[in-house]
């Protein structure tokens, strides 16, 4: 009996803390379903109006929001990824200078709480006397953003066979050849993971976004702002059609990694 | 958020593979480093000399002259310490409370469940799940699952758990509870990542040996998981200190749960006191850049750094 019950005990438990971490996502999936007038607290009933209409609501306030925050993460995600996985290139196969004094330079700003990092841009945009819209917001957000890209690809680079380069420059194929032909398309996969961990950084920042956006409005932003008088069930709308999005991307990435894992041990 | 860093800090390490010395390098890596400069060193620099700012004889509200008022920092400290406490007494709580809700579950995920790699993968998306919703929302989730007319309160309040007249929301409880939740996955993937590669035969010569299941848990998985639980504790408590979403009035918080965060973001966006935030961040930074230090040379995991 005690042997069975501590057995049950580990699977039974991890269970009820995954479904702990999901019971906010759960309601702020089914409140996008609630019939609610101005704000969205109490349940009046069940209706798809919210999916539908999405952008009827305040003039369109919430895809205004939703639509910075889109075009801020890309091109936050293409910048810092570009910097990023150049970095990335130099650490692992080239010697220089400076390294361990670089690789700090790369690990503070994931250190630094994100208040200060907020703070001290926007100290840094007041006494230059930068005004604060969309480009600081892109600015800030690509700061954070290029360390994780370095972490993620760094790895990618660092599992690369270098003979496999080499073979490329044997067979006469110029440096940039050989970049575009085999490094690039061998590194993609690393590449595109830190790109999407970069837009996921962007989307959901609230923190920095809020010391240096001025007057623009991002999804979190208008959250953050609406929360006070309540936020429209089309927010929860917004939310969940990302979250959704989202894990059908992971799904499919896990299940087409396992089959190629599976093909590739077929293989050998 | 950097459970992406940590994660993959352990991966073998890239020494054997001989290093070129090119001009090459300098031009992968000058972009880089020179936005890093610009928008990560020099913020730190401007936030530093704002810090010593004095207001402008005769100027408006929010005009400030470059100064060194250090005073600014003896005052921000005798008013705001009580903030300052609490954020680093509310960042180690929550940092506890996720330690002891995270292991359990990163144990069984990368340790139990590998027999299973469908479901051990299944169970990481799910604790990566809460990332792909915002953070705001999650946390307003919560707040209206605590409220007063909440089915969740008024059951505690008929089983006499809680008392008529009391309040979840905007209590120490609910911003502790709000950060040990938000953090929970930033603690489980490291800790999954390390107990992922355990080797479970250090486990089965322990019990050889005759240790009772605890001592084996304490004296060989413990040790062996602690790149993981330093890790972890690091990504929790250092964004749960600067927090200030769940101490906020709007969110999980009172006017009894203010943060550093809360004090910061009130002196430069509200009442445009930029030296006393700044004073506020440079010291928040400090206390956390020395606290980290001390910790990973005591747990000996400089490497992870």
């Amino acid at each position: 009996m005690k042997l069975s019950l501590g057995k049950w005990l580990l699977p039974v438990y991890s269970g009820l803390a995954l479904l702990f971490l999901m019971i906010p996502i759960g309601y702020t999936f089914v409140y996008s379903f609630n019939d609610s007038l101005k704000s969205n607290i109490t349940w009046r009933g069940f209706t798809f109006d919210k999916w539908l209409n999405v952008c009827n609501v305040q003039n369109g306030a919430v895809c205004q929001a939703f639509g910075n925050s889109l075009f801020i993460g890309a091109v936050a995600t293409v910048v810092a990824t570009t910097l990023g996985t150049m970095i990335a290139i130099a650490i692992v196969r080239y010697r220089f200078k400076f390294r361990s004094q670089t690789s700090l330079l790369l690990f503070l700003p994931m250190a630094t709480p994100e208040v200060v990092l907020g703070a001290g841009l926007a100290a840094q945009f007041l006494s230059l006397g930068v005004p604060k819209d969309m480009l600081t917001i892109i600015l800030a957000h690509t700061m954070f953003c290029i360390s994780f890209v370095v972490v993620t690809v760094k790895a990618r680079v660092a599992s690369l066979d270098p003979a496999l380069e080499e073979a490329g420059r044997d067979l006469y194929g110029s440096a940039w050849q050989v970049f575009a032909r085999i490094t690039f398309p061998l590194l993609l996969p690393g590449i595109l993971a830190a790109a999407l961990l970069s837009f996921a950084l962007s989307f959901d920042d609230f923190i920095i976004t809020n010391f240096n956006s001025g007057a623009v409005t991002t999804f979190p932003k208008y959250i953050y702002i609406s929360a006070a008088r309540g936020i429209p069930a089309e927010a929860n709308v917004l939310a969940s059609a990302v979250f959704i999005l989202a894990l059908v991307v992971v799904v499919t990435v896990q299940v087409s990694g396992a089959a190629k894992a599976r093909r590739l041990a077929k293989l050998t | 958020m950097a459970f992406a860093a940590f994660s993959t800090a352990t991966a073998p390490s890239t020494d054997s593979v001989a290093r070129r010395r090119s001009p090459v390098a300098l031009f992968l890596l000058l972009p880089g480093i020179l936005y890093l400069v610009l928008f990560f060193l020099t913020p730190l620099v401007s936030l530093l000399l704002t810090s010593f700012q004095t207001p402008r004889e005769f100027g408006d509200i929010g005009q400030y002259d470059y100064a060194f008022r250090w005073q600014n920092y003896t005052e921000v400290i005798t008013t705001y310490w009580p903030h300052i406490v609490r954020s680093f007494s509310y960042a180690l709580a929550a940092t506890f409370f996720a330690l002891v809700i995270s292991y359990p579950l990163a144990y069984f995920i990368g340790v139990t469940a590998r027999k299973w790699p469908l479901l051990q993968s299944l169970m990481l998306v799910l604790v990566i799940a809460p990332f792909f919703i915002s953070f705001l929302l999650r946390t307003l989730a919560w707040k209206q699952l605590f409220s007063d007319e909440s089915f969740v309160v008024q059951s505690l309040k008929a089983l006499s758990l809680l008392g008529p007249e009391a309040h979840v929301t905007g209590t120490a409880f609910s911003v502790i509870f709000g950060l040990t939740y938000n953090f929970i996955p930033f603690m489980t993937l490291p800790l999954y990542t390390t107990l992922e590669r355990l080797d479970v035969r250090y486990l089965e010569a322990g019990n050889d040996l005759y240790a009772s299941p605890f001592q084996v848990f304490r004296k060989v998985t413990i040790p062996l998981s602690m790149p993981g639980i330093v890790a972890g504790t690091l990504l929790t408590f250092i964004p749960a200190a600067g927090d200030y979403i769940n101490a906020s009035r709007d969110f999980l918080g009172g006017t009894g749960t203010q943060m550093m965060g809360n004090v910061i973001e009130a002196n430069f966006l509200v009442l445009q006191n930029y030296p006393s935030a700044a004073a506020l961040s440079i010291i928040l930074m400090t206390v956390i850049l020395v606290i980290v230090s001390i910790y990973v040379k005591r747990s000996g995991t400089e490497e992870l750094l």
